[in-house]
């Protein structure tokens, strides 16, 4: 079980409150993860990633274990403790103001 | 007794207003999608009770929200855009080739007679459409074949913003795009020609030129379809022939520059601008928020001042952010960049802010309930 944190306004948006916790199939990878998270929530998809490209939206980031995952391939391993669910993988958006 | 519905989008969410006839009196709710920009709003003629949202963000893209309850309640519907094919390039602001980018659905236009049937004008410009309640769109491409390698964009990007049905004709479709101009199909999407002859713009290399000009908006009077009022970036337009083409009828207005125009619910020659200063002064000349009517189709047109701001007042109305509703008076409604929806229940003759303290106002539609 992986554990995942979104920003609030795709809480909203997906309906969910507090962690998302996902059961994902095969290797624990981000692409993995997005591709469970978007099979269970489709109003999600295009938010965190582009439709056509897959490629993280500019004011996403990916974030665990106090390291910022955002430019890693979306195909390496996330760290033990995500895949184990004793970490949460935080899907964060950039902050705003000024 | 009939009942009217303002939907009103804003930089921060949706608004719903809600009265009686009488339009005195108003209920405020909202907002929905706290947080998101909403740039456009709108009901289905031939079911009241649906509406689309055009809900995005620059963190998270692009929402179509669907009610199927008079804005009670929404659902997320489709947000894939997707351009068909290779979509090439157009102008960018210094005249280099841009490859296309979707960024956003700017207006949505549901269909006169289905519920599921509806148009998305986006940037970067493209027209799509959806046939089963927003679920899936496809773009109707052969519109960027009308010189779409010479599109360039205006300064809030280059926009489909305008969609206007033709009612005795439903293969006609006019839309508007910034800057661009004024285009029309009449076969519903298979080909498209630029209507354009008879705007002048100065700041493009030919000021006539077949494309290439700043079109604000344009509106029509369902009874009149072939009769089109266009707000051009400077110039108040006109076109008796079905966009073939356009004259001016700024007449006596302070200053011919503005964003939204439309026309009375049952006088097809009464029609409604609100001049702003300038290109680079979005607000109105002199601090004073004035309407401009025409009761002559343009050329002759007054100022409507009663119960609007005449100090100090420097506000825009953009584009999508007036509309008149189907009651006898015709109601008016218009909301601000400074978060204001004035309404009017006597056709302009005298205004009255429905709410003052929105976010910025980008987009006023009405229903007209019975």
């Amino acid at each position: 079980m992986i554990r995942v944190v979104l920003p609030t306004h795709l809480r909203t948006l997906a309906r969910v409150d507090g962690e998302v916790q996902l059961d994902v199939e095969g290797p624990a990878t981000l692409r993995a993860v997005l591709d469970t998270l978007e099979v269970r929530y489709p109003m999600l998809r295009g938010t965190i990633r582009d439709h056509g490209t897959q490629r993280r939206r500019a004011f996403v980031r990916f974030f665990a274990c106090e390291q910022d995952l955002s430019h890693a391939s979306p195909d390496a391993l996330l760290p033990d403790a995500v895949a184990i669910g004793a970490e949460p993988l935080l899907i964060v958006g950039a902050m705003a103001g000024g | 007794m009939n009942t009217v519905r303002v939907l009103v989008g804003t930089r921060k969410g949706a608004f719903v207003l809600t009265s009686d006839a009488k339009r005195a009196r108003w209920n405020i709710s909202g907002p929905y999608f706290g947080g998101w920009e909403i740039y456009h709003l709108k009901g289905s003629p031939a079911d009241p009770q649906r509406l689309y949202a055009s809900q995005s963000s620059g963190w998270f893209g692009q929402q179509i929200q669907r009610s199927n309850d008079g804005g009670q309640t929404w659902e997320p519907v489709g947000n894939k855009f997707v351009y068909d094919g290779v979509p090439g390039t157009h102008q960018w602001y210094d005249g280099t080739p841009h490859p296309w980018e979707f960024k956003r659905v700017w207006h949505l236009e549901p269909s006169l007679t289905d519920p599921d049937t509806i148009y998305a004008g986006v940037e970067d410009a493209a027209l799509f459409h959806s046939t089963d309640g927003g679920q899936t769109w496809q773009e109707l491409p052969e519109l960027r074949g009308a010189q779409g390698h010479l599109w360039q964009p205006g300064a809030g990007g280059m926009c489909l913003h305008t969609i206007v049905l033709d009612p005795s004709h439903p293969a006609r479709i006019f839309i508007a795009i910034s800057a661009a101009g004024t285009f029309r199909t009449d076969d519903a999407g298979k080909t498209w020609r630029p209507m354009n002859r008879g705007l002048r713009s100065e700041g493009i290399p030919n000021p006539h030129a077949e494309v290439g000009h700043c079109v604000h908006r344009i509106a029509m009077h369902s009874s009149r379809p072939s009769v089109l009022f266009m707000q051009k970036h400077w110039d108040v337009m006109r076109s008796d022939d079905a966009g073939e083409s356009w004259h001016e009828v700024s007449g006596n207005l302070p200053t011919d520059f503005g964003f939204p125009i439309d026309v009375h619910a049952h006088e097809p020659d009464t029609i409604y601008v609100v001049p702003i200063t300038s290109d680079s002064e979005h607000y109105p000349p002199e601090g004073k928020l004035r309407v401009y009517r025409s009761r002559t189709g343009g050329n002759e047109w007054e100022a409507l001042t009663k119960g609007l701001p005449q100090r100090d007042c420097y506000v825009n109305v953009l584009r999508d952010a007036m509309t008149v509703d189907a009651l006898d008076p015709c109601g008016l409604y218009f909301g601000t960049t400074g978060g204001q929806v004035y309404g009017s229940a006597d056709a302009g003759d005298s205004w009255a802010p429905i709410v003052r303290d929105l976010p910025p106002v980008l987009s006023v539609e009405v229903q007209t309930l019975p």
